[in-house]
């Protein structure tokens, strides 16, 4: 948590020695606190601020990165806990987990399915981020032989799960210039974990059920010069994970706890718990299985949660095709806010008539509010209409507007002169029926 | 050395509302469901009281469902064409209380009547001992036409009736004050409109223990984040003490989630999209339990899997006070 310009001050000399360009240190204190000046501008402070300022300079969660070739999962560097307080930053890293015992045709079957795996969701492409493998045999050769195979297939950063650290080393030899994620140290194998981790520059991730046991550990292995750290917290159930969880975010956004101060990890067997760990900090969620509906949802999910609330997804602007429509089939026009999209979209879909959907560039505002603020106009409608060339493409121009736009027909009228412009209903919930009554469609 | 986990205290709690009334307090229902109550944000027994646990109720309609997905009709089969053989289902899958929608028309695409709803009710509470809530069909007009007859058939039972909504809760609040009933108040999305709601209701006399607030949401992909985010600040307005936000909140994620295409549709969907079945109870139980997350305390759920998966959900959030 950042200082305020009085902390600071009490951690400068308090000479007023004027060295560093300002009239006295509380000035500069003031200037530090504002992030306007660098530190380094006073030629006298004492080490021991200078580490501790910087140290409240750094995100409340530490920022970790998992890196193979051409491949990076960035978690952490979050601010708050609920997210329309800013917004959550960087997405759960989602990752299925793999077994050592598994023979290699099966394993190089199962990531090739997971590594070609996408799904488009509002015209984004979704993917998973990497593949897990735990050690369920307890022989270092077939550790390295499993993330051979793997890295025969996929490039996407591995975790690696292992209560022995020859056998997590077996795999951490075929993984040179990446940074992989380790695991799991706990109160017993710390030390050797933190070599180990060390020596490969690995992530150490840390087991645990107890706030305390985190924050002793964390401090140990962080003595021995190991900062890049994340937490696992293996509670009892569901409900015991969302306190964990929740008090490890908690302590280090509110209390500024170094200590607890990284990335969180999730095992999950059920779809609920991932859904859980989504929503409620994960900053890794390790899957047990593939199952691509699971993983769609669960990728959508993710999206949702972590969108910047002041600015909502936007869909692409473009045409888009409703139940298959013909080329006599009547066009809505509407803005490509999200979720004005969706309502419209989802409304014509459930209804099973045929439409084209004209999205129109209104930079993500609804459809009354982008009228307002002039970005929903005959103007825009028209170039929608023109860059997307559905005049060429259909016989009957039939052009439906938002009922609550109703004013612009006039001027959409005298844009588009080869169209037939209708005035629709206010809401997209009216919209089957606009089309029974007024369109005669059934 | 004990490390001190920072704890929210809260000055204020959400309000306890009991749906159901029992023989001895004027109703026919065997048991009674009660809700809210909380000083703290979901299932965080480390710093407050969560006193009842979220319910599930299971939505069943009046007649079998025009364009619900074939997944559903799999699932209840030959009862849904039968409200009382439906609600038995229900209670029988797992349900805390029921959710009673009325069809706009009836079998024969006449308009619903007064006495075909008022028996339809009537029909459930007969072989349910469980507490109901009855919507109607969401048409003003129809929904005051056959709400007030339901309402006065079933004096005492302390039904919630809905929906309530800005331009359309003058009639229903009255005829639920009338008859010792409770009210469903939707609004759409925002923190604002569901104060404002709850000012205009609790004006007319109706004490704010006898109204459950619907703040509405996306289903998972369809808007679900902006429904988490107003219900997690409605929550946070409830605990620092807003009183038009301590209602207990009641949410539809299976009406949410079934309406989409990714539950609807089985065929002609991209292969990425999975298993069908599998995916539809996905998208309702996550959609369900991500509103559980951000404060949900009754959920409207519709495939009996569903139900199993929150309820199971429900049991592991709720039993984790023990380990703390």
């Amino acid at each position: 948590m950042a200082l305020s310009g009085i902390q600071i001050y009490k951690l400068l000399p308090q000479t007023n020695c004027k060295e560093c360009g300002f009239p006295t240190c509380l000035a500069f204190a003031m200037k530090l606190a504002a992030k306007q000046v660098e530190l380094s501008s006073c030629p006298y402070v004492s080490e021991a601020s200078k580490a501790q300022l910087e140290e409240s300079a750094a995100p409340p969660i530490r920022l970790i990165t998992l890196k193979s070739n051409g491949y990076e999962v960035k978690v952490g560097n979050e601010v708050v806990l609920y997210r329309h307080e800013k917004t959550f930053y960087n997405k759960s890293g989602l990752f299925v987990k793999l077994h050592t015992s598994q023979i290699e045709n099966a394993l190089i079957e199962e990531t090739r399915r997971i590594n070609q795996y996408q799904v488009n969701y509002v015209g984004m492409d979704l993917e998973v981020d990497g593949i897990a493998v735990e050690d369920d045999t307890h022989d270092p050769a077939k550790m390295k032989a499993a993330v051979t195979a793997i890295r025969s297939v996929s490039k996407k950063p591995l975790i690696l799960i292992s209560s022995a650290v020859d056998v997590l080393e077996a795999g951490l030899s075929q993984l040179s210039g990446e940074t992989p994620l380790v695991c799991c140290a706990n109160s017993t194998n710390w030390e050797k974990f933190a070599e180990l981790a060390g020596k490969y520059k690995a992530i150490l991730a840390i087991e645990s059920d107890k706030i305390d046991e985190f924050v002793e550990l964390t401090e140990k292995i962080k003595s021995k010069g190991i900062e890049d750290l994340v937490l696992i917290p293996n509670g009892k159930n569901l409900g015991h994970n969302l306190i964990l969880q929740t008090q490890i975010r908690r302590a280090a956004i509110k209390a500024n706890l170094r200590a607890l101060g990284y990335p969180t990890l999730a095992f999950c067997s059920s779809p609920v718990e991932a859904a859980q760990a989504i929503t409620k900090y994960a900053g890794f969620v390790v899957l047990d299985e593939f199952a691509a509906e699971l993983i769609y949802s669960l990728l959508v999910l993710r999206q949702n949660i972590y969108t910047d609330p002041q600015k909502p997804i936007q869909v692409q602007p473009g045409l888009y095709e409703i139940n298959n429509p013909k080329e006599n089939d009547p066009v809505l026009v509407t803005t490509n806010f999200s979720i004005t999209y969706f309502s419209v979209a989802n409304e014509v879909e459930g209804s099973g008539l045929p439409a084209w959907l004209l999205v129109a560039d209104a930079e993500g505002m609804s459809v009354l509010t982008a009228w307002a603020a002039g970005k929903f106009d005959a103007d825009r409608i028209a170039k929608a209409v023109k860059s997307t060339n559905v005049t060429d493409k259909l016989s009957k121009h039939l052009l439906i507007l938002p009922g609550s736009v109703a004013v612009l027909s006039g001027e959409v009228e005298a844009e588009l002169p080869d169209w037939e412009i209708r005035v629709g209903p206010r809401e997209a919930v009216d919209i089957p029926k606009f089309y029974k009554l007024a369109l005669q469609v059934n | 050395m004990p490390v001190e986990i920072p704890k929210d205290k809260w000055p204020g709690s959400v309000r306890t509302v009991t749906i159901g009334a029992l023989p001895k307090d004027g109703g026919t229902r065997k048991c009674t469901v009660t809700v809210g109550g909380e000083t703290t944000m979901p299932f965080l027994h480390y710093e407050g009281e969560i006193p009842n646990r979220p319910v599930v109720a299971i939505e069943i309609m009046d007649r079998q469902p025009d364009d619900w997905s074939p997944l559903l009709a799999e699932a209840w089969k030959d009862v849904m064409d039968d409200p009382a053989k439906w609600a038995v289902a229900a209670e029988q899958a797992g349900a805390d209380l029921l959710v009673l929608e009325l069809s706009l028309n009836n079998r024969n695409g006449e308009p619903t009547t007064p006495d075909e709803a008022v028996s339809a009710v009537k029909s459930v509470l007969a072989a349910s001992g469980l507490p109901l809530i009855v919507f109607g069909p969401g048409q003003a007009e129809a929904d005051n036409a056959l709400l007030v007859p339901i309402s006065e058939a079933t004096k005492g039972e302390r039904i919630v009736l809905g929906i309530c909504e800005d331009k359309n809760y003058r009639t229903i609040v009255a005829t639920a004050m009338a008859n010792d009933h409770l009210v469903s108040a939707r609004t759409a999305m925002d923190v604002n409109l569901a104060k404002q709601l709850n000012i205009l209701i609790s004006d007319m006399g109706l004490p704010l223990d006898r109204i459950l607030m619907d703040p509405t949401t996306g289903a998972l992909g369809y808007g679900i984040e902006y429904g988490f985010s107003v219900m997690e600040r409605l929550r946070l307005a409830a605990l620092q003490g807003d009183k038009m936000t301590q209602l207990p909140m009641i949410v539809t994620p299976g009406y949410e989630a079934w309406k989409i295409k990714e539950s609807k549709v089985g065929e002609g969907v991209p292969e990425t999209w999975g298993d069908w079945l599998n995916r539809a109870i996905n998208w309702e139980t996550l959609t369900a339990i991500t509103l559980l997350e951000s404060g949900a305390d009754v959920l409207v759920l519709r495939h009996p899997e569903s139900v199993k998966r929150v309820k199971r959900a429900i049991d592991e959030l709720m039993s984790a006070k023990e380990l703390v």
